[in-house]
């Protein structure tokens, strides 16, 4: 029970219940199969908004870069749906049949050879989770260990979305260009475009996005949790108590890059293709909001904030497409100057007092001084005397 | 040169020191040692290269040519938490705490062990943890408020958290960087009574400009001047020396 209890606070508990109860009752239940796909595909931006509360709201390293890992991930996983879906039978008019249909229209008569290995379901799995990690690591070791951070860190990052969003718009006939990787149609034979295929994909979405919250509360909740917001405060002052600060910052860019790749996996399943539009320089920014919203400090923010922001781009753009990135920009602005914690600072000031009164047992008090704003989420339920 | 030949019984030999910011050489050709068991402090004038000296020693700055022995182990090359790890402490002019973690947290990071990623992941607060953290607190006069925020202390006791920190480390060599600045007079002399306790054991460095409390705590004092020695000895020597009051005590 105290391992529990050092693991998680009461109010995080509740947090995970009441994400969990969102995403697996209340949203089936009050939304037909469209909109529940709708709001899968929403979730999928979760995973990145997560990662970025570990990375920039704990670590304090501002990735504008994300989508890069988002794409990198859902490429991975469009590249084997793709070939799925490109047999010499399905393809039979293509000048080189069983080769994708973008390929074939950009006059090339061979599969490439780092397109053969996504024939395997394991491989991609795989992939999904090691090419992201991987481009991280290098980009990290890179910067991190040069001592490269703060704004010239984000600009990199920005440079590097821009960069690969050229690269795979410009080789068309590698990528599928602009129009990305499209008509993706079933994964081990078992079509992803009926009604039951996205309510099961939806499903599992939902676990992974649950479980990616364990996974991150372990992390923060462990000694590296604490040492990141050090990071983010006092870099010298961690540097000089014997850590390598560098390897500290690729961990967290590392796994926050990882988290983004399942999104972005989870992504070209629920919606069916993957294009450079969701790996450039605005989705990335759009990221980075929906973190932002949520306050970043706060995984569980963090879901609630990606929820939001495209609910509200869904409708608002549906309702007046030509003024969303102008609300856009207005929900930023009055993030940042008038509810700097986001969402879960809002919660924090408001209603977890009140919640804390009806879960903290009678008798004992709720813990003054720690609910306060300023204070970093998660960094209760520590130094208690043992008992 | 033969290295093994420049081998010396102090705990720390600067030797030949050098450092040249675009052609101004803010320390020049010093030579310092630090003996076990002293503390040493280092004064001097504004911009007479002392706090550069702390930040060669641990690495922050690179020499531009000299050496740096620790144990007879060349420092020079090192990286900033290596020479941490060969048992280098350094505390900073502003205290540099972390403000959003508690006090018990900000020891507990300091505490030797898992200090890398997986170990920082996998990292078990137990009895020997706890204890340890207790035991600094107390040095330190903070030991009832381990629950407390770190940015919710006055400035002296960040000052003593930060030195508690050091500690916990458990440094042969302490170096701090005006500890009792901005403090009261009566924290100064716990600053003072602090500082000759920690000092069993292990060496302590201290660049200061408040002359009593010099007084209280030096064995040796080196006065500082352009980057190089001006004047050495006891604290009573140093204040004797005509140099010495004409470019600093004197004025």
């Amino acid at each position: 029970m105290t391992n529990l209890k050092s693991f998680m606070s009461r109010q995080e508990m509740l947090g995970l219940l009441v994400v969990a109860a969102v995403l697996f009752v209340v949203m089936p239940l009050a939304m037909d199969i469209f909109r529940l796909n709708l709001f899968g595909k929403y979730l999928t931006y979760a995973f990145v908004a997560i990662g970025l509360v570990l990375c920039w709201g704990k670590g304090g390293i501002l990735s504008l870069g994300q989508g890069v890992f988002f794409g990198l991930g859902g490429y991975c996983m469009a590249m084997y749906l793709k070939l799925e879906a490109s047999t010499p039978e399905a393809t039979a008019i293509q000048s080189t049949p069983g080769i994708p249909d973008f390929m074939d229209w950009n006059q090339i008569t061979a599969l490439p050879w780092f397109w053969q290995p996504f024939n395997s379901l394991t491989f991609t799995i795989v992939a999904i989770i090691a090419v992201p990690a991987l481009f991280a690591f290098i980009i990290g070791t890179a910067m991190f260990k040069r001592r490269v951070g703060g704004v010239y860190f984000a600009i990199i990052t920005q440079a590097i979305a821009a960069i690969l969003t050229i690269l795979i718009i410009g080789q068309q006939g590698y990528t599928g260009g602009v129009n990305g990787i499209t008509d993706l149609r079933t994964l081990k034979g078992w079509d992803i475009r009926t009604d039951e295929a996205k309510y099961i994909l939806y499903y599992v979405n939902g676990g992974l996005l649950i479980a990616v919250l364990l996974l991150s509360q372990i992390v923060l909740k462990s000694k590296l949790g604490r040492l990141l917001v050090a990071v983010r405060d006092q870099e010298d002052r961690v540097r000089f108590s014997g850590y390598d600060v560098s390897n500290i910052k690729i961990f967290v860019f590392c796994f926050a890059a990882v988290l983004s790749a399942i999104g972005g996996a989870m992504f070209t399943l629920q919606v069916g293709f993957m294009s450079p539009s969701f790996v450039g320089i605005v989705p990335s920014i759009e990221m980075v909001i929906f973190c932002a919203v949520g306050g970043r400090l706060s995984i569980f923010g963090a879901v609630y904030g990606t929820l939001l922001v495209n609910w509200a781009k869904t409708t608002f753009s549906e309702t007046f497409p030509e003024l969303w990135l102008f609300g856009l920009g207005a929900l930023f602005i009055a993030v940042v100057l008038v509810f700097p914690n986001g969402l879960s600072g809002l919660y924090r000031s408001y209603l977890a007092p009140i919640v804390d009164r009806f879960i903290v047992p009678k008798g004992r008090k709720a813990e003054p001084d720690k609910s306060t704003p300023a204070a970093p989420f998660g960094a209760d339920t520590t130094a208690k005397p043992a008992e | 040169m033969n290295t093994l030949n420049n081998n010396t019984d102090f705990l720390l030999s600067i030797e030949n020191l050098t450092v040249s910011f675009d052609g101004f050489k803010a320390v020049n050709d010093l030579n310092l040692y630090i003996d076990e068991n002293e503390i040493h402090v280092i004064i001097g004038p504004n911009g007479a290269g002392k706090t550069t000296v702390l930040d060669l020693i641990c690495g922050r700055t690179r020499a531009t040519d000299g050496s740096i022995k620790f144990r007879n182990k060349e420092l020079t090359a090192m990286r900033e938490h290596e020479i941490v790890r060969e048992g280098v402490g350094r505390k900073f002019q502003n205290p540099s705490i972390y403000e959003d973690l508690t006090v018990f947290e900000n020891l507990e990071l300091s505490f030797p062990r898992g200090r890398t990623v997986f170990g920082a992941l996998t990292f078990q607060r137990d009895e020997e943890v706890r204890s340890r953290v207790r035991e600094i607190a107390e040095m330190v006069f903070l030991d009832t408020l381990l629950d407390m925020q770190a940015a919710l202390l006055s400035h002296g006791q960040k000052q003593w958290l930060e030195i508690g920190m050091l500690l916990i480390q458990d440094p042969e060599l302490l170096m701090l960087d005006e500890p009792v600045a901005g403090m009261s007079v009566s924290e100064r002399k716990q600053t003072a009574k602090l500082l000759n306790e920690i000092t069993k054991g292990r060496s302590v460095m201290v660049v200061e400009h408040d002359m009593k409390f010099v007084e209280d705590i030096a064995h040796r004092v080196t006065v500082l001047h352009q980057g190089k020695i001006l004047s050495e000895g006891s604290m009573a020597k140093v204040q004797a020396d005509p140099k010495v009051i004409d470019v600093y005590l004197g004025h």
